[in-house]
């Protein structure tokens, strides 16, 4: 068994800091808040700082500079304090974003209910009432990966890829929900469409969200939705948001 | 009149790139960019400028193309067949492109990147930091006919200048050093990897390039365990059929895939040119080795401005002769134009 948190280093690209070997929310808080930390040194040497779910990534350039100096500095910020029950960094933004459940809009509503063993009514009280975070960005640009939802939605991913979800899908499987960039084949279930893009190539902020980021997905009707999307052409999809404090 | 470059006919993979878009890692985006990035360089010292600016790059084959008015220009990468005017012109070559001419650049006959740089760069709108058209990322989208791309102010005259070519674009021996994974594919796998020729497969593109072999798949001691994490480019990532895949500049951000080793970054070009057939093998080196690999590649590129060399041709192809230096008087051996600003 590996001891963790470790430091890998990433080729010429960087260091990793890994806090564990599987998903798991203290790991993942433990990312988020060790990179903020980083990111409050200022070191001239680090170019880039990112998350995976339970990793921070360190870019710096290996090649003009061994790693020796950065992987030292790294390990005496690591062990300054205990990084999973570290508080997550300030400035966070929580978005209340409205979500069209079911309907055909989301036609895999009724089957991640049965799979999570709950009435399709209950699905849409938790999924619509849970807050979960940004544990990671990634697979298309600004795409979410947040969790986690209670231990009975830790459902599989469907054997067959569904043909394609739209942008701005809410699938769920394995604890956590995703809004889909953009349209895409996936063996998640499709259980709410939000009016949300989470990249805007052509905005003044074209990835809105960020790894920390809180998210609830208030249930709204047909009629709401539809209004929403005619209304709020910004891209947040009626969303409301808040900085967390 | 500002100038223009129009694209009158182009195959289908024809792309604005630069050198990349960094700092979007932790929001999904990798940093893209040209595939060849030396090609970048070796077009920028051709035309004595910086290696920021912005050209065009072309998968396979590229296109017809007419400017507004004189432009000067740099063909650099995969070698394709390129006429000015009917007139065929020389690849690895800096030359003037006449307003009103047309400069047609056939099918690539060696690699698979072949780049068209222009005086002053290629203006399209700066996204996200860069120009660079990102596929994957649906950042900018493959140019088409009849498109009009705006360039930059020009403030060089040197043309007719050439670089030696390299011999990148046929496959070959590709540099590794092992990536944070190599440990969890054991010695007899690592041994056959780097005893193994791929042939480079014809399922490719700027996300990454598949490498075929006869024999076993590869596969990692615990294959399926691996929580997905941080990828770059250059990870040969070992999918679920067995076959290495090289990452390419376009890759996702994270991966759930065993990755086997890195290939480094100087060698990225040599996977990126291979043509689909052409044989591949892999080679560890360690860390000390490979710094210094990309260090004398660094140096290498800084060079490559005081590398070039006039190109040797009959004075009564060129047109305007008189206002054109032959000889650079603008590029000095010491300057270095990959440090200037914009």
């Amino acid at each position: 068994m590996a001891e963790y948190p470790r430091i890998r280093q990433v080729g010429l690209s960087g260091l990793l800091v890994q806090f564990g070997e599987g998903m798991t929310e203290p790991a993942n808080r433990a990312a988020i808040a060790f990179r903020a930390a980083i990111d409050a040194q200022h070191w001239t040497e680090v170019s880039e700082t990112s998350t995976s779910l339970v990793s921070t990534f360190v870019v710096a350039d290996l090649v003009n500079m061994p790693s020796e100096a950065l992987c030292e500095k790294l390990q005496e910020l690591l062990t300054s304090q205990d990084w999973s029950n570290a508080p997550l960094p300030s400035g966070r933004t929580l978005w209340e974003i409205p979500t069209l459940y079911g309907t055909d809009a989301a036609p895999q509503l009724e089957e991640a209910a049965l799979a999570a063993g709950v009435s399709p009514e209950q699905a849409i009280t938790e999924l619509s009432t849970a807050r979960v975070r940004v544990l990671t960005l990634g697979f298309a640009p600004g795409q979410p990966y947040t969790g986690e939802l209670p231990p009975h939605w830790d459902i599989p991913r469907q054997q067959a890829l569904t043909r394609s979800v739209p942008s701005g899908a809410l699938v769920v499987a394995i604890r956590q929900l995703i809004i889909f960039t953009n349209a895409s084949p996936t063996g998640w279930r499709h259980v709410g469409q939000t009016a949300f893009r989470t990249f805007r190539p052509t905005s003044s902020i074209p990835i809105a969200l960020s790894p920390g980021d809180e998210l609830c997905f208030p249930s709204v009707t047909a009629k709401e939705y539809e209004h929403i999307q005619q209304s709020d052409l910004s891209g947040d999809g009626g969303a409301q948001r808040s900085v967390l404090t | 009149m500002n100038a223009q470059l129009e694209i009158l006919s182009c195959g289908p993979a024809v792309t604005v790139q630069d050198l990349g878009r960094p700092g979007f890692l932790a929001q999904g985006l990798t940093r893209g960019g040209a595939a060849d990035v030396l090609a970048l360089y070796e077009g920028a010292a051709l035309l004595g400028q910086s290696p920021n600016f912005a050209a065009l790059e072309m998968v396979g084959m590229g296109g017809s193309f007419r400017a507004n008015v004189d432009i000067r220009i740099a063909l650099t990468g995969a070698l394709m067949a390129t006429t000015l005017d009917d007139v065929p012109i020389a690849w690895n070559a800096s030359h003037l492109l006449p307003a009103g001419s047309i400069l047609k650049i056939g099918g690539a006959s060696s690699g698979t990147y072949g780049y068209l740089h222009i005086g002053g760069g290629i203006e399209t709108p700066v996204m996200m930091g860069a120009r660079a058209t990102h596929l994957n990322a649906s950042l900018g989208a493959a140019l088409q006919a009849c498109e009009i791309l705006p360039i930059g102010q020009d403030h060089s005259k040197t043309i007719g200048m050439t670089l030696v070519s390299d011999d990148r674009f046929g496959g070959g021996r590709i540099r590794i050093i092992a990536s944070m994974q190599t440990d969890q594919f054991d010695v007899a796998t690592r041994e056959r990897f780097v005893s193994t020729s791929f042939i480079r497969d014809a399922r490719g593109n700027r996300m990454g390039v598949r490498m075929q072999h006869d024999g076993d798949p590869f596969m990692a001691v615990d294959q399926l365990s691996i929580l997905s994490d941080v990828i770059v480019p250059g990870d040969i990532q070992i999918a679920g059929d067995g076959a290495p895949f090289v990452l390419m500049s376009e890759c996702q951000t994270t991966g759930g895939y065993p990755r086997i080793g890195t290939v480094l970054p100087s060698d990225m070009a040599r996977v990126a040119q291979a043509p689909a057939g052409a044989s591949i093998t892999f080679e560890f080196v360690d860390l000390p080795q490979a710094r210094t690999i990309e260090q004398r590649a660094a140096l290498a590129r800084k060079a490559l401005g005081s590398a070039i060399t006039p190109l040797l041709r009959d004075p009564h192809d060129i047109r305007d002769l008189l206002s054109y230096q032959l000889i650079s008087g603008a590029i000095s051996a010491t300057h270095d134009p990959s440090i200037e600003e914009d």
